[in-house]
């Protein structure tokens, strides 16, 4: 029970193949309390029944995009549960049309739009609860190695979460003082919703299978438990932190297969 | 189970509707209110069952129940 009497507000899941609820249920599993954000009505109807099934303390509307639904979040959160330890950003969004082909041909809107959402939103979402947060409190969210080196189709998204894995840096700086840390965790390739518009993702699945050390794709579970370490006690010592939980794939140079 | 019936389970089970409903010429949007995350949802769930990869150029003309089962049929082949 690394987590009990622990509060988590976590943002971003949508159905029971979101990495945010492999976090979620890992959470709820060692006794913490949780509640779910969902962005608008669409997500609402998947949130809601996960909430019930998780024994989500509450859900709440919050658009990440919108300063004014942030405000509305956090007094949200205040009013139910005063103050809070966790908080999970696990939110990301590009045009389909930027996931595919040349990243030189991504347009000034798509870009704007892919890093408002997928980075700035971890920037405001600190903010807004940065009152609510209990001394030391853990923020987290997710990357991937497309941040740090080429994957194919990845492009404008490779481009956020670059952007990402340095906020994180900085917010960590900026909440050192108050005991708060923050890291992100780069997870390995998932068949989930959002990776849904990358293309020739099941390629990429099979690659991983093959050119890892541990010759396998991970799970959610896997990264959860993740995100159990860092939400606890015992990462009292790791902040600003990028942790990968990617079957080793990131310490891969050339592997060539021993017959 | 035949195919016809594994993938109108699934259809019965991601989008909440009967048995009765899910009929070949049904649409997953106007008949069975299926939204866009719903059809990708859907498009998962079947790629899951039956061990395929489903491009978005070919899901993008799975809109009815027998799309669905036609597609699977022919691509097991």
């Amino acid at each position: 029970m690394l987590l009990k009497g622990k509060k988590a507000v976590i943002c971003g899941v949508a159905n029971n193949k979101s990495i945010a609820y492999g976090i979620a249920k890992a959470f709820v599993d060692h006794g913490a309390e949780i509640a779910l954000s969902w962005p608008g009505e669409a997500l609402r109807k998947r949130v809601d029944p996960i909430a019930e099934e998780l024994g989500a303390a509450f859900t709440f509307p919050c658009d990440v995009t919108s300063d004014q639904d942030l405000a509305n979040a956090a007094t949200t959160v205040k009013e139910k549960w005063g103050n809070f330890d966790i908080l999970v950003h696990a939110v990301a969004f590009a045009n389909r049309e930027d996931l595919q082909g040349r990243c030189i041909d991504t347009s000034r809107e798509g870009f704007a739009l892919a890093l408002d959402v997928s980075a700035y939103s971890l920037i405001g979402l600190s903010r807004a609860f940065e009152p609510l947060i209990n001394k030391n409190g853990s923020v987290m969210t997710l990357s991937y190695y497309g941040a740090q080196k080429v994957i194919t189709n990845y492009n404008i998204m490779g481009i956020a979460k670059a952007a990402l894995e340095a906020s994180v840096r900085y917010l960590a700086y900026d909440f050192g003082e108050k005991g708060i840390r923050v890291n992100a965790i780069s997870a390995g390739p998932l068949k989930t919703l959002a990776a849904s518009g990358i293309s020739g993702f099941g390629k990429i699945l099979s690659h991983i299978e093959h050119y890892t050390p541990l010759k396998k794709n991970i799970t959610i579970e896997e990264v959860g438990n993740t995100a159990l370490f860092l939400a606890s006690d015992l990462a009292s010592g790791v902040t600003g932190d990028v942790l990968f939980v990617d079957a080793g794939f990131q310490t891969s140079g050339i592997q060539i297969a021993v017959e | 189970m035949s195919v016809e019936a594994r993938v109108k389970k699934i259809i019965m089970d991601q989008l909440g509707v009967s048995e009765d409903a899910v009929k070949s010429d049904a649409s997953f949007v106007e008949d069975l209110g299926a939204d866009s995350l719903d059809l990708t949802e859907l498009i998962m769930a079947m790629e899951e069952e039956f061990g395929v990869e489903i491009e978005d150029e070919q899901a993008q003309k799975i809109l009815k129940v027998c799309d669905a089962v036609n597609f699977i049929e022919s691509s097991a082949k």
